[in-house]
């Protein structure tokens, strides 16, 4: 069940605010993600396509419905759970979030330990290939201050990717990357899909990779208003 | 620094890293934890001081048990006592000898003008025996009237004066506008209540204090026979004199109530030790703005961090590695000052204030303990970090 769906939302209802101010973002949702797909998730500004990211990815509570992620089901699902779901996933965030103290081999490096095993030595070598990959095997020790939007978005993938993730949850990855960097990243990340099974989810508004997706699931009002599912 | 800290925690030193990548922070924090070291070390250098100064008189004498009058905190206060207790102490099995003991304060004047307080001992020249070796050695030579054992280490009095004594000669001084000469020196050095010590027979003590009476000393002082315990004949001492009117205690005991008497209600010790308090609080509020400020600063990669599967355990070791780097970076110049300034405390004041390792060591527990304290309270800022805001 899980080679087949590594994700399955029933019914997910999401509210914010409390009382009169409560306001429901995502109504009735029903996806169910293949492994080793890439899907687009897509719609405009507050569409409700960052909370099911969220959701999906144990990152917010499950108020209403069924995530189910791994095999494990997120509503009611404990912090110690989540924390060890949270580990079997790779996030690439829109503002990179690379630790400034931290070099891009050290940024990398907290993909790793997060799971403790591994040699020291072993660890560093896999840090150093992942930024080889996303060509910064020249940048390797440089702090993000010293590196441009796009080198530390580059590295802020190689952090998500570095331990093998199952899943990939991505909110604009391209968008601090030029052309040829952002197409790079999202066929890596296919190429991921097809050879590994790694499945990802990813939030984009960027119409030069359109045609690499397998799914294109697009939002409004926090409802799913199309979805090309094969 | 990175790669023993990596060895030491098995993962990359985070809390390191943050701190010496904001290299004007991290000076200011170790600044401030080195100035908070330096007041405990100030004020334990003092109360350190304030211990062995009072102790340091008990020292010049040879005595097991110590009679005095009942509202006798130190050697120099309470109420003198009738010597007729030493003759009925005496007849108690087990002391050997007995002796009266005179104390008081005689103002050293030198030829300028300037005046040095001294703690006077007044004692029996023939019983050399109650007299620590240095004073003992040099006690007969004190039958002579009006002649004195003086400290060559008194504080105020310019240490050449004393060049002629160290060298055999005798040294006269006026004390209470009567001339006395010291015919040989000891080393004591100054305290809180006197700036040094003198020496002197009962017969000259009693020239001096003309309204003191030989039949009234401060304390008396007994010796007990070999290999009898001292705590007994206390006991023995204390069922022969039916009175509330003295106390009765071994010497080390005297010593003892003495010391926790000036620390715990003299206003001086009680001011150090508050101080030493101060110092603490300071140190905690230092470190906990600098942790605090850090860990705000930090937010959105430690909610990076949550996203990726890192614990709270793992948030609370940075925060506390942080807090135990700042110990240590902030313990070792405070120290190093610290010295210097007990120097030149000493120099100025002639106060044996003195640094041991039983006080650095217990110095540096308590501002690892106060920098974790600090950092348990600043952890709390760690829950604001919320992985779903970071999209």
């Amino acid at each position: 069940m899980v080679d087949e769906a590594p994700i399955i939302a029933t019914g997910l209802n999401h509210f914010f605010g409390t009382g009169e101010a409560r306001k429901q973002a995502i109504f009735d949702l029903n996806l169910t993600i293949k492994r080793g797909s890439l899907n687009f998730l897509m719609g405009p500004s507050g569409s409700g396509k960052t909370t099911v990211l969220t959701l999906m990815g144990c990152l917010r509570e499950v108020q209403e419905g069924s995530v189910h992620l791994l095999g494990h089901e997120l509503y009611g699902a404990g912090e110690a759970r989540q924390v060890l779901l949270r580990r079997r996933l790779g996030f690439i965030f829109q503002a990179h979030n690379l630790h400034e103290s931290l070099s891009a081999t050290q940024n990398v490096l907290m993909g790793l330990q997060v799971h403790g095993q591994g040699s020291a030595r072993k660890q560093m070598e896999a840090a150093q290939h992942m930024l080889g990959l996303v060509g910064l095997a020249d940048r390797m020790d440089y702090l993000p201050a010293k590196l441009s939007g796009g080198q530390k978005q580059r590295v802020a993938v190689a952090r998500a990717l570095v331990a093998n993730p199952e899943i990939v949850f991505a909110d604009e990855p391209t968008a601090a990357l030029d052309k040829k960097s952002g197409r790079t990243v999202v066929e890596m990340l296919k190429a991921l899909g097809q050879t590994r099974g790694v499945t990802t989810v990813m939030v984009t508004h960027d119409n030069r990779i359109m045609e690499l997706a397998d799914r294109i699931i697009t939002m409004e009002e926090g409802r799913v208003i199309s979805d090309n599912a094969p | 620094m990175s790669r023993l800290l990596t060895l030491l925690f098995g993962r990359l030193p985070i809390g390191w890293l943050q701190l010496s990548h904001n290299k004007t922070r991290l000076a200011a924090a170790v600044a401030g934890v080195a100035f908070a070291n330096l007041l405990v070390f100030m004020q334990l250098g003092i109360l350190g001081a304030l211990n062995v100064a009072t102790v340091a008189p008990y020292a010049l004498l040879r005595s097991d048990i110590m009679i005095s009058a009942e509202d006798t905190h130190t050697l120099t206060d309470g109420s003198n006592i009738a010597r007729a207790w030493m003759f009925q102490a005496l007849g108690v099995p087990g002391v050997r000898a007995a002796m009266p003991l005179y104390v008081g304060n005689l103002e050293f004047k030198l030829t300028d003008g300037s005046s040095s307080t001294l703690q006077t001992f007044g004692l029996d020249v023939a019983q050399p025996d109650f007299a620590a070796p240095a004073i003992a050695a040099q006690l007969n030579g004190l039958e002579v009237e009006n002649t004195a054992i003086l400290d060559t280490k008194a504080r105020g009095i310019p240490p050449e004066a004393f060049d002629g004594l160290r060298a055999g000669e005798p040294f006269s001084f006026e004390v209470n506008g009567q001339t006395l000469t010291a015919m040989a020196g000891i080393e004591v050095g100054g305290g809180f209540t006197a700036d040094g010590t003198l020496i002197v027979s009962d017969q000259t003590f009693l020239r001096f204090f003309g309204k003191r009476s030989s039949g009234a000393p401060n304390h008396i002082l007994l010796q007990v026979d070999d290999g009898v315990s001292v705590e007994v004949v206390v006991d023995r001492i204390r069922a022969a004199i039916s009175t509330d009117s003295v106390i009765v205690r071994s010497m080390q005991a005297a010593a003892a109530a003495d010391r926790t008497y000036q620390t715990t209600e003299r206003p001086t010790g009680i001011i150090f030790g508050f101080g030493v308090l101060i110092g603490l609080i300071v140190g905690i509020v230092i470190v906990y703005q600098v942790l605090s400020t850090d860990v705000a600063d930090h937010l959105r990669e430690y909610a990076t961090f949550k996203a990726m599967g890192y614990g709270h355990r793992f948030f609370l070791g940075i925060v506390f590695e942080e807090a135990i780097v700042l110990a240590f970076f902030g313990f070792i110049p405070g120290f190093l000052v610290s010295l210097g300034l007990y120097a030149g405390l000493r120099a100025a004041s002639g106060l044996p204030v003195e640094m041991d390792a039983t006080r650095a060591v217990v110095v540096l527990i308590g501002t690892l303990v106060a920098c974790s304290i600090s950092g348990a309270i600043a952890t709390r800022r760690l829950a604001a970090a919320d992985p779903a805001d970071l999209f």
